[in-house]
């Protein structure tokens, strides 16, 4: 029997950005809040310290900070018609667990969506016609729009001192910056990063080509700077260990970098450790979720919190399921298309790459940050260049550069040579620090067949059943990543390389081996109708007024951009509603 | 001792001391190398620098998956004028390690049944752990050895222990199970992390792998030296965790 605790005024499920982020408006606003976090708590000063924070194989190999496999997985099956099977190793994307979660490993790019990512489907019709749109294709409009979220990007930014240069500064366009990005209100809170040979070299083969590039938008801290919760960060060191690594100098934002320090120090806030959150007990008749229940994992007692409000702030595949298994939301069916819940699951479509080698340049690939160390460009992301005729809707932020040059991982050789031996050595030995990439992070628009439920049969540590994932790759995400891998390949010839490989890769299913990204979206959408999404515009669940879902569960589909920037904008808007509207009147925020 | 290798586990005689058995093993390698009809310039390198592989006692590994090992990690990274072999860098006694310890017994590894066979796509699928895993592979590729060249893998000249192991890389080694590619795969993985990790592992040793690619290391405080060092050589010796421990 589970312990009955206390009635608090709020919980959040998940202590993450989004949980922090939260907790943190809602103790402002005098609730007393209680965040649930299932791993054990990581500080800088204990957890991230030198020397042993470069350990590139306890980290980025051994999978240190990740969610673990052996407790929770999701599994997976390409068609509806197949029997899933467990991811068992993670590889493809790697979830966070304990304080921090994600925010403390990720690599720290901040983007906003294009205005017309906001209002895809809307925009896609008015632009190229009603029927543009293919019936598999269900793609939907953010009910939000670029500029009623403007504020809460720019917040959101100035949380984490967001290094990098406007290109549209209140409609008016500024060369260096991105051009195609949406009028920002406000200059980024910190300069740019230093500027990487490999970013040197892309400057100017995208200048050459009349591209329009540019530097990423980077929670690495360019310089010192103290964000408007009064926590300073301090600069980068450009060590080259981000992603899948915390970061010692404070200099990566994240919520312990960011956040927690003043949310931990608040006495209306209490952090709970071990806590992992087994269900929802949801009230269908009140459409209220009434308690949450949780496990000691230090004990193995049960518990049973009692709150006012819910915040569900885990990462997407524990929204979905903590949400499915308690019923909040009829199961998406891919056959009628009706219910709303594990709808629109989708992904990031890595679009092949190049790989550059120079013999008489040095590219110190070690030198880095995380946010994709070089330059980018975005005229081809989204719909900034037109798709008449093209036969497939949206593109790919494209970057070169680095973010670290950890040899276990990042040891680019030309193409042809072997991977072991006497010229593997010969080839490694030369090229190690005189080549780079060129990437493409394509779009992944939503596709009827794309969805998430709970698996018949495996189950994890809790004897729940776990996510399973129907998801492959579509033909609009292979013409966008064959579409991609021309761009690349003339990028790379401009660039006028010793060598060079641009791979295209061909077609096949997707695969959980090789990393490709933690940008996993959807099954709990935001949008206008209670039919085809699970959360309102203000993240509030339509079947229980005090559940609010955060994260990027509630994209309606997955634009080229990493989601970050776009999960702390929506969860400082969400929280908002909550703290301004919500609790003085609690019921629905919207009236479907 | 020269024949106890016959077998493959006859030298598992634990009233041989340690030492003894050891260098016993290594005769043995080194004597059958001689015995095969090769040429001099293909006399076992394995054999050459197994002295310092094997001067870490084994947590795990048989002394048949220990010679396996320095024999297939040296035909990946053979000395050369770039580094020393890969054993001499101490990845077989990384591996060894590894497979001892957290990562070897299956951490981080989702081990629910049922394990039906299963697309590459969805990644690893066996019930083995990584431990496990390699017990078999090696168990395999020295049975396949034996079947083509007559010899444990470890036993053969260095050209033929290349065209085993190109062998299994292609997925042309019939093994039972699993593919000898996903053999290859895991043992490739292994061994390049043991060449490239840290040397608090055991492997990279001297940081023999960091200065042939002209890693740094640590500390990789470069606030500094990213503008000095731009489209210029980072010219500082590597250091690693034990230097600031």
């Amino acid at each position: 029997m589970a312990i009955i605790l206390k009635e608090v005024d709020a919980v959040c499920i998940g202590v993450g950005f989004t949980g922090s982020i939260a907790a943190r408006e809602l103790t402002k606003a005098g609730l007393k809040v209680v965040g649930l976090e299932r791993g054990a708590n990581r500080s800088t000063r204990e957890d991230f310290a030198l020397p042993n924070v470069r350990d590139d194989l306890k980290y980025a190999v051994r999978q240190e900070l990740f969610q673990d496999t052996q407790l929770e997985t999701v599994s997976l099956r390409h068609t509806p018609g197949e029997t899933a099977l467990p991811i068992r190793r993670l590889g493809s994307f790697l979830p966070g667990v304990g304080v921090g979660g994600a925010g403390a490993h990720w690599n720290g790019v901040t983007w906003r969506l294009l205005p017309t990512d906001h209002n895809l489907r809307t925009h896609l019709e008015s632009r190229y016609g009603k029927n543009a749109i293919s019936a598999e294709m269900t793609i939907e409009d953010f009910p939000v729009s670029y500029d009623e979220l403007e504020p809460y990007y720019d917040r959101f930014e100035k949380l984490l001192g967001v290094s990098g240069k406007a290109g549209n500064l209140r409609g008016q366009k500024i060369d260096g910056g991105n051009v195609f990005e949406g009028p920002r209100q406000n200059e980024y809170p910190n300069k740019p990063l230093a500027m990487s040979m490999a970013g040197a070299i892309m400057e100017k083969a995208a200048r050459e080509l009349g591209y329009h590039p540019f530097r990423a938008p980077a929670a690495n801290m360019s310089a010192a700077y103290t964000n408007p919760e009064g926590v300073t960060l301090g600069a980068c060191e450009y060590c080259g260990h981000c992603e899948r690594f915390g970061c010692e100098a404070n200099a990566k934002s994240s919520p312990q970098s960011c956040i927690l320090p003043v949310l931990l120090a608040d006495d209306r806030f209490e952090l709970r450790t071990h806590a992992y959150v087994k269900e929802l007990l949801y009230d269908r008749q009140g459409k209220k979720v009434k308690a949450v229940r949780y496990v000691d994992t230090r004990s193995g007692e049960e518990y049973e919190q009692p709150a006012g409000l819910v915040v569900l702030g885990a990462y997407v595949f524990n929204n979905n399921l903590l949400m499915m298994q308690a019923g909040i939301g009829e199961q998406y069916d891919p056959v009628t298309g009706k219910g709303a819940l594990g709808r629109n699951y989708c992904y990031q479509v890595s679009g092949g790459g190049a790989t550059v080698f120079f013999e008489d340049k040095i590219i110190n690939p070690f030198m880095a940050a995380g946010a994709s160390f070089g330059m980018n460009i975005d005229d081809f992301n989204g719909d900034n260049f037109d798709h008449s005729g093209l036969g497939f809707f949206g593109g790919a932020w494209i970057s070169a550069g680095t973010s670290n040059g950890r040899p276990i991982q990042t040891r680019p050789v030309p193409p042809g040579t072997p991977r072991w031996g006497r010229d593997w050595k010969k080839a490694t030995a030369k090229w190690y620090n005189h080549a780079f990439n060129i990437g493409a992070s394509c779009c992944n628009y939503a596709h009827r067949e794309n969805y998430l439920d709970l698996d018949p049969t495996y189950r994890d540590a809790l004897g729940r059943p776990l996510v399973r994932m129907t998801y492959n790759f579509q033909e609009n995400d292979y013409k966008v990543r064959e579409y991609m891998g021309g761009v690349l390949a003339r990028i790379a010839r401009a660039m006028n390389p010793t060598i060079m490989s641009a791979r295209a890769i061909p077609r096949g299913n997707y695969n959980v081996v090789p990393y490709q990204s933690t940008h996993n979206t959807g099954g709990t959408i935001t949008g206008t109708n209670p039919k085809t999404s699970v959360v309102n515009r203000y993240l509030q669940a339509w079947q229980a007024d005090n559940l609010f879902v955060m994260g990027a569960s509630v994209f309606p589909q997955n634009a080229s951009y990493n989601p970050t920037g776009v999960v702390g904008a929506l969860a400082y808007y969400a929280a908002e509603a909550i703290t301004t509207r919500y609790i003085k009147s609690p019921g629905p925020l919207v009236h479907a | 001792m020269t024949g106890s290798y016959e077998g493959g586990n006859a030298m598992a005689d634990e009233t041989i001391p340690r030492r003894e058995f050891l260098k016993g093993a290594m005769v043995g390698t080194a004597a059958l190398a001689a015995g095969n009809p090769a040429p001099a310039a293909a006399q076992t390198p394995a054999a050459a620098t197994a002295a310092s592989a094997d001067a870490e006692p084994l947590l795990t590994l048989t002394a048949t998956e220990h010679a396996f090992i320095v024999g297939a990690v040296d035909t990946i990274i053979p000395a050369d004028e770039l580094s020393p072999s890969a054993s001499a860098c101490g990845v077989a006694t990384f591996i060894d390690r590894q497979l001892a310890g957290a990562y070897g017994m299956g951490a981080r590894l989702y081990r629910q049944g049922p394990f039906p066979k299963a697309k590459p796509e969805l990644g690893y699928q066996l019930t083995l752990n990584p431990r496990e895993f390699f017990r078999a592979g090696i168990e395999q590729a020295n049975s396949w050895t034996r079947k083509t060249y007559g010899k444990d893998f470890d036993r053969l000249s260095v050209q033929d222990r290349e065209a085993a192991l190109k062998a299994m890389e292609d997925n042309k080694a019939p093994f039972a199970g699993f593919s000898s590619r996903m053999f290859f795969d895991a043992l490739l993985q292994i061994t390049m992390e043991g060449f490239f990790a840290d040397p608090i592992y055991g492997g990279n040793r001297d940081m023999a792998g960091w200065k042939m690619v002209g890693y740094p290391g640590l500390p990789a405080t470069y606030r500094e030296d990213i503008t000095k060092y731009f489209n210029k050589k980072y010219d500082k010796p590597p250091r690693s965790i034990a230097d600031f421990s």
